[in-house]
């Protein structure tokens, strides 16, 4: 069964570059069903087509991607996978904190990409080695990232280890083998990253564990 | 006229700055040096500004305290002595407010990311309830400052009409003084009239007109009922604000018409110079490399990584890549392995410090390691990590390609021996290689910080 994905980006050009390299590479693995250009006709189409993915661009019309997470179903079993041009901090990070479970910058190759959509349409998060330097900078403090809550602005030391070599470019498959752990268990550790960065409080992760039926 | 202008002297300093604090070095904290907001590297006089990051009531205090180089503090105390001894402080205040420009509205970014944001490609600014704080001190300083004046000049004076009034004055302007001029214009760039009243629009605007003409009717009923009855205070109520009205309606249109071409004049002229700027870019970038490839389709994928890199550093901003500190020095030290191999090689830093003597050797390690990476791994990227902790520096080199047999390699061969590992050693260092046939190669060097650098 193919991962039904949407593509949100406003230029006409890179969408169809993206849908066909997608069809090149990912022929069978990946379906895309639908595509939109701005914030209002992203919303509509992800509510009509009710995909597993969507590639979301971080810069576009109408208050942005997040702006897309935002409105986008909630209750949906949809997952975002931002893919921007831009690679500086505030979006990135921005862009996480807002709910992508992954970023990844348009140079990418096809293959790669449709590596990623898979990945994050199984439930996992998709750190490129710039992204998870940007994170590790969050927590040191490096960028302000603001009202992140003191207790939750911690992250485990093995987290840190992970992302440490997912930052030196090291593969899920070579991190696991590197710490002694299973590739699930590297997998577990960036789904946690990922949560403490899109949670600014306590109040916030009430409600995240209750909506998950935690509590 | 005691009333809220007076008051931010009252409350102490920093806290209200505190949610933009971190980002912005300067004029909330007592005791920082002298950072105008804007003045830094214009050439020509030094001009004072309103801090719009650091105000708690109008900005003026703490954009006077950077201007003149003294703690913040004392200027707020300055203001609420002389406020309290006669006044003069509340009308100085009120002046500077109506007569400084605002500062640092004009918040540089990357260029694409301005671009962005003004194209609103990018979520907007989110205002947090971060000062409920301050305001509360002012109003209860400021409803204390009314029952002082009432204790002096006898109950019942003109006061608290007075005082009301001024209050509703106070919050209307500092709406008109949130709403400022930019963003006054919609995303079309005309000026709204609906944005030039309410600004960025929310409840806390609505809430904060309403208060100001609430305050103001209120302060009007109070004032005429003390001629009499209630019926002379409703007629000279509505008299009054008929009048106001009505003043509105003649001066408003040609208000907004001088508004709007203002808007539109200056607005081109930004335009101009913006475009002016991109043309220069462009021409010192894209069209250059253009042209060059059109001569040798050879170097095509370089050039165009490279113009890739300089283009998105130039939009993106962030990374700077000049010799001054430590990651800047490798990003530039990456670019130029790009260039001369023809790999990507990928820069991810983690923290960053000042690129002293002691730490060049790690740079020209990862250099060497690099460049034998993009020479002999045979693989199109290579990754650099570097991590700057209060301690130490580790820089990661790491690629993919073919790897080698450490162990194996004869003693003459002076690259990964003589420019890494004894390199390193020298310094204070140490140097890691970890690499075996097929499964890539990684370089850790590990270089501790000077203590009183750290």
């Amino acid at each position: 069964m193919s991962v039904k994905v949407v593509v949100v980006d406003d230029h006409g050009m890179f969408r169809r570059g993206v849908m066909a390299e997608l069809a090149a590479s990912g022929a069978g693995v990946v379906d895309v069903v639908g595509e939109a250009e701005d914030v209002d006709t992203a919303v509509s189409t992800i509510a009509s087509a009710a995909p597993d993915v969507v590639l979301l661009d971080v810069h576009l019309p109408g208050g942005g991607g997040v702006e897309v997470m935002r409105r986008g179903a909630p209750g949906a079993d949809t997952r975002y996978l931002a893919l921007s041009v831009s690679d500086a901090a505030e979006d990135v990070i921005g862009t996480i904190r807002g709910g992508a479970r992954g970023y990844v910058t348009k140079t990418i190759t096809g293959p790669e990409l449709v590596d990623a959509i898979t990945r994050v349409s199984e439930g996992d998060a998709v750190f490129s080695p710039r992204l998870a330097g940007f994170v590790l900078d969050a927590f040191a403090g490096s960028i302000d990232v603001a009202d992140v809550d003191e207790d939750l602005d911690r992250l485990t030391e093995r987290e840190r280890e992970v992302m440490r070599l997912i930052a030196r470019g090291y593969s899920y498959k070579e991190v696991a083998k590197e710490l002694f752990i299973s590739i699930k268990t590297v997998e577990t550790h960036m789904s946690s990253v990922l949560r403490k960065l899109q949670l600014s409080s306590r109040h916030e992760l009430t409600r995240w564990a209750s909506d998950r039926r935690l509590l | 006229m005691r009333s809220t202008p007076t008051a931010p002297a009252g409350t102490p300093a920093p806290p209200a700055a505190a949610p933009t604090g971190a980002a912005q070095p300067g004029a909330a904290q007592p005791g920082a040096p002298a950072a105008a907001p804007t003045a830094g590297a214009a050439p020509g006089p030094r001009r004072a500004y309103r801090d719009l990051d650091g105000q708690i009531v109008g900005g003026v205090a703490s954009g006077l305290a950077a201007h003149l180089a003294v703690p913040v503090l004392w200027v707020r105390i300055a203001f609420i002595v002389s406020a309290v001894l006669g006044g003069a402080g509340i009308a100085f205040y009120a002046g500077l407010w109506v007569f400084l420009p605002a500062g640092s509205q004009f918040e540089s970014a990357a260029p694409g990311i301005e671009s962005a944001t003004r194209g609103g490609r990018r979520p907007g600014r989110i205002r947090r309830l971060g000062d409920i704080g301050p305001v509360m001190a002012l109003g209860a300083l400021g409803i204390g400052l009314v029952f002082a004046a009432e204790s002096v000049f006898g109950q019942g004076a003109l006061i608290w009409p007075i005082a009301i009034g001024v209050a509703g004055v106070a919050l209307l302007w500092r709406q008109a003084d949130e709403a400022q001029r930019e963003r006054w214009l919609d995303a079309t760039g005309r000026v709204d009239p609906a944005r030039v009243v309410l600004g960025d629009g929310g409840w806390a605007s609505y809430c904060r007109i309403a208060a100001g003409l609430g305050l103001m009717v209120t302060a009007l009923v109070l004032l005429a009922l003390r001629g009499g009855s209630w019926s002379l205070a409703r007629d000279v109520t509505i008299a009054v604000i008929l009048g106001i009205g009505g003043i509105a309606i003649v001066v408003g249109p040609w208000i907004y018409r001088l508004t709007t071409e203002l808007a539109d004049e200056r607005s081109e002229r930004v335009r101009t110079q913006e475009r002016a700027d991109v043309a220069a870019h462009l021409h010192d970038s894209v069209l250059q490399t253009l042209a060059l490839i059109q001569k040798s389709p050879a170097d095509a994928v370089r050039l165009a990584r490279a113009q890739e890199r300089d283009l998105r550093s130039w939009l993106f901003d962030g990374d700077t890549t000049n010799d001054t500190t430590i990651a800047g020095a490798l990003r530039a030290m990456a670019a130029e392995v790009e260039d001369h191999w023809g790999v990507m090689v990928d820069v991810v830093a983690v923290g960053d410090c000042d690129l002293t003597e002691t730490l060049r050797p790690a740079v020209a390690a990862a250099r060497e390691a690099v460049t034998n990476a993009a020479k002999h791994a045979g693989v199109p990227r290579v990754d650099v990590y570097a991590e700057v902790t209060a301690g130490a520096v580790d820089v990661f080199v790491r690629d993919r390609g073919a790897g080698f047999d450490p162990d194996a390699t004869p003693e003459d061969r002076m690259g990964v021996r003589g420019s890494i590992i004894d390199r390193m050693q020298r310094h204070g260092g140490t140097a890691e290689i970890r690499s075996a046939p097929g499964d890539g190669t990684e370089v850790r060097l590990h270089l501790a910080r000077d203590k009183e650098e750290a």
